[in-house]
């Protein structure tokens, strides 16, 4: 490839060289669907109870009308008194989440204090306003620290909400439903820990996105508590890992032996020079 | 985004680095962008292209222009004249500098962004030819 003639060198992040090319290609491929990315169609939810905050998700990923994963992981790490769960592209609320935790991590060692919940919110609201909705990442973001414990939704246009419980991603209605009728204020933990493993479920039965098993992630004064997971799926398949299978497992019913003829065509001999 | 319409979209009104097509022997590089017209050569191809260009630009100029209303003209003043000196201390341009002191002046040390994870110029699968490089820079080219 001939050098290209570049004046600049590329600046650092987003690349846009094959939007154009991308935009053009998006009715010519044979099958007519651009790929499409992997996205979590997703149950999560989040309350706040007495103690703390207890934060839920189902398990399951999808591509387009596949199951691509089903012990997907949801509830990310953000500090170790704060968690975050995503709904939307896959790729986009992992690599936030990723940036949001190590942004805080600096904080913290820096000014020696722990981060707040305000912190990580006001921080995810800058970067997802920066660009306009295109990183397709929805956030509900609990956590207990020094103020108290407070649980945000975070949309993909940097809109931010703030409530005592929350739900979000494609069974959120579902899941809803069963908050609004079971939430109470200043729940005790075993309750809000069953409210929203029911809203969770709820959200799995009705929705195709949603489905497999519930996480659930307790996070109080004294830490966090990862319960994966909390409850699995009644429809478990049962199938094997390895396939291997013992010699004599097939019956040989006849066997044929042909011999494959060689003929000598040339003969050199080359001495070795052994000096 | 803005509410100025079409016209500041347009790719002229920012600085673009092209006197010729970009692609090998100076031709039109169809694969990667398209048939040549004089739309694609005028408007950005993503909606985020030209905000993502000048975003770092923007930011700094409202910070500036809040410090000069809040503290005065010398505030401001003073910090482009440490960034001014600060700029000055890099490598020539097909190199990769480190940019230590601006980053520690802006602050940008302390936060990580896509810019740091993303299409990291040091690993960058192009190479410019550095007389060429240098003399753009220099605008004698």
């Amino acid at each position: 490839m001939a050098l290209s003639n570049i004046l600049e060198t590329p600046a650092a992040g987003f690349n846009f060289d094959n939007a154009a090319r991308n935009a053009s290609l998006e009715g010519r491929l044979e099958g007519g669907q651009t790929p499409k990315p992997l996205k979590t169609g997703t149950t999560i939810a989040g309350v706040v109870f007495k103690d703390g905050v207890v934060l839920g998700a189902d398990t399951r990923a999808t591509s387009g009308e596949v199951v691509a994963d089903k012990m997907c992981a949801k509830i990310h790490y953000i500090a170790p008194n704060i968690y975050c769960c995503g709904a939307g592209t896959a790729a986009d609320t992992e690599k936030t989440t990723d940036l949001l935790a190590s942004n805080l991590a600096i904080f913290s060692l820096n000014s020696g204090r722990n981060p707040r919940v305000v912190m990580a919110v006001n921080i995810l609201q800058d970067m997802l306003y920066r660009y306009h909705g295109q990183i397709g990442a929805n956030l509900i973001l609990g956590g207990a620290d020094c103020t108290g414990n407070h649980l945000y939704s975070v949309g993909p246009y940097g809109s931010v909400n703030k409530v005592p419980y929350l739900t979000m991603g494609s069974g959120d209605l579902a899941a809803l439903g069963i908050l609004e009728d079971g939430f109470r204020p200043d729940l005790e933990l075993e309750k809000a820990k069953e409210l929203v493993r029911l809203a969770i479920h709820a959200g799995i039965m009705s929705d195709l996105g949603s489905g497999n098993n519930v996480d659930i992630c307790v996070i109080t004064k004294e830490g966090a508590d990862y319960i994966r997971p909390y409850q699995e799926s009644e429809y478990k398949d049962d199938r094997k890992m390895k396939y291997r299978y013992r010699p004599g497992t097939t019956p040989v019913l006849t066997e044929k032996i042909v011999p494959l003829k060689l003929e000598v065509v040339q003969e050199t001999v080359q001495q070795m020079d052994t000096a | 985004m803005n509410s100025r319409g079409l016209r500041s979209q347009l790719k002229d009104s920012v600085p673009v680095a092209g006197l010729c097509p970009q692609g090998a022997y100076g031709l039109q590089d169809s694969l990667r962008s398209g048939f040549s017209s004089v739309k694609n050569e005028l408007l950005p191809s993503h909606p985020l292209e030209l905000s993502e260009k000048n975003f770092q630009l923007n930011q700094d100029k409202m910070n500036m222009s809040t410090l000069r209303n809040i503290q005065g003209l010398h505030a401001p003043l003073k910090l482009q004249m440490e960034y001014r000196a600060a700029r000055q201390i890099q490598r020539l341009p097909f190199l990769q500098s480190s940019n230590l002191a601006l980053d520690t002046l802006k602050g940008s040390d302390d936060v990580i962004g896509f810019e740091d994870i993303l299409n990291d110029p040091a690993q960058s699968e192009v190479m410019g030819e550095p007389h060429m490089m240098v003399e753009y820079k220099l605008g004698l080219l």
